[in-house]
């Protein structure tokens, strides 16, 4: 009787708990979208932010988020398809390889804000790009590499290994194999792998305060060593020390709402996909 | 032909191994770069590059040491007789102070003479101290004693109780209200996050159906993927005013809000990491234990939890080293206030939302940034400790599998 009193109440709590972490998301997210949807517009897209950033839009921000991503991605992703390739189809299972997964795993396990340290120190002062694109993009670059190694690693890890042994058999080299069998048949899921990293930089604000992000900028950026506007950190501006904080405060919902869209689009785009693709290799 | 092809796939293969290194490299760069800057703080003297302290050569006093340079400056110490000197009220004299008392034709074209004026004021009071640049400072000057400067020593740093890197004559670098804070923040964190996410981890291995489980854990991820900046927005518009009304403080920012958003941020992984462990537990074991009569949550806490307890403490740690790393959030919510924590609902200052704060304003190659830095490697090795034990004890879990 008692036993399952206690488990009823224990099975309750649990149950409670489930529904109030899913409760949390929505919260959030309802907060965000209810306060955030009416400022949304063409002009508020499109236009720079006026009247010291109490009205106007977030266009610089949007365009610089962009380049950033654009950047750290012609970085990241090449560099780190690589890097699985190698731990994956050639190094077997030596010593060699579990080193490098720590010190992948270390990599990912480094508060963003060390990368902001790092980034400057390296990219801004030691080479003197200054505060420009090119040393956000690295610095944000260097943040999502472990993100895109393990994203990449799983995507050819899932590819049957017969697949590997069949092309071999009929002659095929190594090399050959891997570009005309494996990453074909793995390429679905290395793209969660990209848009998830996508999603990563475009919502990280620690490692671009010191590389890239500028406080305001009336002009769009023209080269590489422009600095940007960018919209995480456009939205912590525009919250916390902003010229008016009372008066921007629709500006800053506007802005959340769209940098979540960013994110989440993002996140459960990757999911699909890999939903999607999971299955058809299976079924394979 | 043939052999340039070959030549090629040979050349194609070492990129990609050298490109296996890559992260290896990265981390042994970030290494080298925040300690290069880090420990430079160690070698920088305790007063501003290019300015001494001064004091008259009859003075007994021979060195103060950093505290002993702020109680003089904020007027806690008055007489050198404190300090081991005569008994004598300290007489602060600043540089700007010598353009009243002399004229500019008395000091010189260029301001040659400066150096010399300087030397007269020092010598005629005995129980003065002056802050002045190097550059025109009164040396060689018989009755003028410069006080020796000192480098910022490892014991002011991690023993320092106060951090004030702006302070002038002297800054002080010290780094135990940051680590207390960063400490008291992501504890708090943890302990909300861990019962709240251990039944989450139970509900989702244990109890719910595929369907439930299909919804709920995409639901998760999304919330690891919302950026902290939002987070931190969330919680100063939202908790920051709850905090305050539901405490009855003045204000709501304080170390607790700081914990509630790192909680809520340190869900997934301790979800995610925990659910992982449980599932874990072999079948065999938990039929046994039905087998015997038990019930199924007597199963879930007495066979289920303990035999996954050490995944569930990698999930723990984990959450920690996600917390204290965390910046943004944590920088808009805690109040920013870099003194010693005394309770819960006071504004705190953690390590990486200093960083934050403070490199922007920092001089580039100055001590304060070069601290700066030195808290970065503070960070970087506790998560590197952090990381390391995770994949210790998780190990352990995975040998137990077997």
């Amino acid at each position: 009787m008692n036993k399952k009193l206690s488990q009823r109440i224990a099975f309750m709590i649990f149950r409670i708990l489930g529904l109030m972490v899913v409760g949390i998301l929505f919260w959030i997210l309802g907060f965000i979208v209810y306060n955030g949807i009416g400022v949304i517009s063409w002009e508020f897209i499109f236009s720079a932010p006026t009247n010291g950033m109490t009205s106007g839009g977030i266009f610089p921000a949007i365009v610089g988020t962009l380049c950033l991503v654009v950047g750290s991605m012609i970085f990241a992703f090449p560099l780190g398809i690589m890097s699985a390739i190698y731990t994956n189809e050639y190094a077997g299972n030596s010593w060699v390889v579990r080193f490098i997964r720590i010190m992948t795993n270390n990599l990912a396990s480094i508060p963003s804000i060390v990368f902001g340290l790092f980034g400057m120190a390296l990219f801004v002062n030691t080479l003197g790009f200054g505060d420009s694109i090119l040393a956000g993009s690295l610095t944000l670059g260097l943040l999502v590499l472990p993100l895109v190694i393990r994203t990449t690693e799983e995507a050819l890890k899932a590819v049957p290994n017969s697949y590997r042994t069949g092309s071999l058999a009929l002659g095929a080299t190594k090399l050959q194999t891997i570009r005309k069998v494996v990453l074909p048949a793995a390429f679905p899921n290395i793209t969660t792998g990209l848009i998830l990293s996508i999603g990563r930089v475009s919502g990280e604000t620690a490692p671009i305060l010191f590389t890239a992000a500028a406080y305001f900028l009336p002009k769009l950026p023209s080269g590489i060593f422009d600095q940007v506007m960018a919209l995480p950190y456009h939205l912590y501006v525009i919250v916390t020390s902003g010229t008016d904080i009372e008066a921007s405060r629709p500006m800053a919902y506007g802005t959340a709402l769209v940098l979540i869209f960013i994110v989440l689009l993002m996140n459960i785009l990757a999911m699909f996909i890999r939903r999607f693709f999971n299955k058809k290799l299976k079924t394979n | 032909m043939k052999r340039i092809k070959r030549i090629l796939e040979r050349t194609i293969e070492s990129i990609l191994t050298v490109s296996g290194a890559v992260t290896s490299i990265a981390i042994l760069l970030i290494v080298i770069f925040l300690f290069k800057e880090g420990l430079g703080l160690f070698k920088s003297p305790s007063v501003e590059k290019g300015y001494s302290l001064y004091v008259n050569s009859k003075n007994t006093v021979n060195d103060l040491d950093v505290e002993d340079i702020k109680h003089i400056y904020d007027s806690e110490v008055e007489n050198w007789k404190e300090l081991g000197g005569r008994d004598q009220e300290i007489k602060i004299f600043r540089f700007e102070e010598i353009f009243n008392i002399y004229s500019d034709e008395e000091l010189g074209k260029d301001y040659s003479l400066l150096p010399e004026k300087l030397g007269e004021v020092i010598i005629q009071n005995p129980n003065i101290i002056a802050y002045l640049p190097q550059q025109y400072a009164p040396t060689d000057i018989q009755g003028v004693k410069a006080l020796p400067s000192k480098d910022i020593s490892i014991g002011d740093f991690f023993g320092g109780r106060e951090w004030m890197p702006t302070a002038t004559p002297s800054p002080l670098f010290g780094v135990l209200p940051l680590i207390l804070g960063t400490l008291i923040v992501s504890i708090i964190a943890i302990l909300i996050a861990l019962p709240l996410g251990l039944g989450v981890a139970i509900y989702l291995s244990e109890l719910a159906g595929e369907r439930t489980r299909k919804l709920m854990k995409p639901t998760i991820e999304l919330l690891a993927g919302i950026p902290s900046v939002v987070y931190g927005f969330f919680g100063l518009v939202v908790l920051v005013p709850i905090v305050q009304k539901v405490f009855g403080l003045s204000v709501g920012e304080t170390a607790f809000t700081g914990s509630l958003i790192l909680a809520i941020m340190a869900l997934p992984t301790i979800i995610t990491v925990a659910e992982d462990a449980l599932r874990n537990t072999p079948r065999d074991m938990r039929e046994a234990s039905l087998a015997l009569g038990a019930t199924q949550w007597q199963t879930i806490y007495k066979v289920v939890i303990p035999y996954s307890a050490s995944g569930i403490s990698a999930a723990v740690v984990l959450g920690i080293g996600r917390a204290m790393g965390e910046t943004m959030a944590v920088l808009m919510v805690t109040g920013n206030a870099a003194v010693m924590p005394h309770s819960l609902f006071e504004p705190v200052r953690t390590i990486p939302a200093t960083i934050a704060a403070e490199l922007g304003e920092a001089p580039a190659g100055g001590a304060h940034y070069q601290s700066l830095f030195l808290l970065g490697c503070i960070l970087f090795v506790i998560t590197m400790i952090v990381s390391i034990t995770a994949e210790v004890i998780s190990k352990k879990q995975l040998n137990k599998g077997v």
